[in-house]
């Protein structure tokens, strides 16, 4: 399997669910997606294409919440990131953490830290601040000082 | 519900990668649950990192982590180098190399000396520490520092390594080799040992894939995964060497694994310096413009696994994201498949195998039992049971 035909498949498979795609350069891809088919897109790169689930960023720009999914392939040294945007107001997206448990901290990191939500997580409890943080309050949202902190 | 035992290791010390507290249920000796809370110590680095400039997140990611100083710059590199497409030249190439290669002898010997302290073996611990020095003292030799060496910039290095250096570095490392041999017989010829780490702490395969655990942990249980050979960076390329994987997955084949990558990483820096010597001296750094707007995706390999970074630039000299993992975030979590039924002395070896800075949470473990809130056990004593049990080990083996 080479990049050309990962990309072929892909948009084989995908090709209502794909916004956009940049090639970054010979071992980067990022493609960007509609947020509701992060589920079947994922569990295609993780059960079928052999992708490992390196980490998510989340984002808070001016378009909403943005989340860079990163998955790896190994054998190519492929990096891929899959983007999705959010709603500004009430970002959520379906977890994956059913699929693997690998991304289970980062969806309660993200969750915590921008307050996005992740449907159908099996535990998305708090990872950092366990039980001495104020509900309600993200630390890594744009809008976020520090003085407003009530503990 | 039959009474357990509530065994919490940890929480913090400031020097660790990851502070956390670790909560071993235990029925008896046999661990039934473990659960954990993390971040004691979060210094929200990704979010002061956006404070800063370029130049100065080096520094700030280079005090992630005590042991691995050099991974973390490594990958912010790459990561900022990728995303304003700078190629750097090949002498900074090989001194980059070279500084992660003797950071993962470094590590190794660390954890080599720890593993020898949880099993009871405290002469390994001694020996393994005191042949680690000499390799702090070659970064004292190249960058003035024992640790946290500030060696990496956009675009190379920051110091040389100059001609006259080699053969002392060349010298070290013959040494090193020396006591590599005599540690990996130590440790592979003792069935003691044997009995002690082998089907102990099992990881599989389909765990590892499950968890995306990465680095030693991976590779011992057949996921041959390693950054530098599947997404090469740095002088990698230009040198001639192999993973290290076994296949069984215990506490054995991780210490196997680590004791191996120890010959390689005194291969890759040899070779280093011996293409350090067709390279014009001086010619560490190229000059870098302003970084774009952009994303870019840097990684490297640690002694405990790939280490990520995500940068996202909007065209100001200060990142407008930086995201982080370091490779014991996803380790850590395997520990719910490695502990499971074994026994509290067997549980700490399956922690300790993945070496999260496990020297720094230990010291802090205090056991309670549930019910009473009475103090029973603490770090020592926990460390003296698994020394215990090799102890009747030996003597089994009359040893």
């Amino acid at each position: 399997m080479n990049k050309e035909l990962i990309i072929e498949n892909f948009k084989k498979n995908f090709k209502s669910d794909i916004l956009e795609i940049a090639e970054k350069n010979q071992r980067r891809i990022i493609i960007r997606i509609r947020s509701e088919s992060i589920l079947s897109i994922a569990a295609w790169l993780y059960k079928e294409a052999g992708f490992r689930f390196i980490i998510a960023t989340a984002l808070h720009t001016k378009k909403g919440f943005e989340i860079h999914y990163h998955f790896s392939l190994d054998s190519l040294g492929l990096i891929l990131n899959i983007h999705v945007i959010l709603d500004k107001v009430n970002p959520e997206i379906e977890s994956l953490s059913n699929m693997f448990n690998a991304s289970n901290w980062i969806e309660r990191e993200m969750h915590e830290l921008f307050g996005i939500n992740f449907l159908n997580h099996p535990n998305q409890e708090k990872l950092i601040s366990e039980g001495n943080w104020a509900e309600g309050v993200y630390p890594y949202r744009k809008e976020f000082k520090s003085d407003e902190v009530k503990r | 519900m039959s009474k357990k035992t509530l065994i919490p290791i940890g929480p913090y010390h400031p020097l660790q990668e990851e502070p956390e507290l670790f909560k071993l249920y235990c029925d008896g000796e046999i661990v039934k649950d473990i659960k954990w809370e993390t971040g004691y110590n979060h210094r929200g680095i990704e979010k002061l990192s956006e404070s800063k400039t370029y130049e100065q997140v080096f520094f700030l990611v280079e005090r992630i982590c005590g042991i691995c100083s050099t991974s973390h710059p490594f990958a912010f590199a790459n990561a900022v180098e990728e995303l304003a497409d700078i190629e750097i030249t090949n002498r900074a190439k090989y001194i980059r190399s070279i500084i992660g290669e003797l950071e993962r002898i470094h590590s190794h010997l660390l954890w080599v000396g720890l593993a020898g302290h949880f099993l009871g073996y405290n002469t390994v611990f001694m020996w393994a520490w005191k042949y680690r020095e000499p390799v702090l003292d070659l970064f004292e030799m190249i960058s003035g520092n024992r640790n946290s060496y500030a060696m990496f910039k956009i675009g190379g290095v920051r110091r040389d390594i100059e001609e006259s250096k080699i053969p002392v570095i060349q010298k070290v490392l013959g040494d090193v080799k020396k006591k590599t041999d005599l540690l990996v017989g130590a440790v592979m010829d003792d069935p003691v040992i044997h009995a002690r780490t082998k089907g102990v702490g099992i990881l599989t395969k389909q765990d590892i894939i499950d968890y995306g655990a990465v680095g030693p942990t991976a590779r011992a249980s057949g996921v041959a995964i390693d950054v530098r050979m599947d997404d090469p960076y740095a002088a990698y390329p230009l040198v001639n060497w192999k993973v290290i994987s076994a296949e069984a997955g215990d506490v054995f084949a991780k210490a196997q694994v680590r004791l191996l990558e120890m010959y390689e990483s005194i291969s890759i820096i040899n070779q280093c310096l011996e293409g350090l010597k067709k390279e014009k001296e001086g010619e560490i750094t190229v000059k870098v413009k302003e970084i774009p707007e952009g994303i870019g995706n840097g990684r490297a390999e640690a002694p405990r696994g790939e280490v990520f970074h995500f940068v996202q630039s909007d065209g100001s000299n200060s990142p407008a994201r930086h995201k982080i993992r370091a490779p014991s975030y996803v380790n850590i979590a395997t520990f719910k498949k490695s502990c499971i039924g074994q026994t509290i002395s067997d549980a700490t070896l399956s922690l300790a195998a993945v070496d999260p800075c496990y020297c720094c949470t230990e010291r802090m473990a205090v056991a309670y039992d549930v019910h009473s809130g009475e103090k029973i056990m603490n770090a020592s004593e926990l460390i003296s049971k698994s020394a215990e049990r090799t102890n009747e080990l030996k003597k089994k083996f009359s040893i």
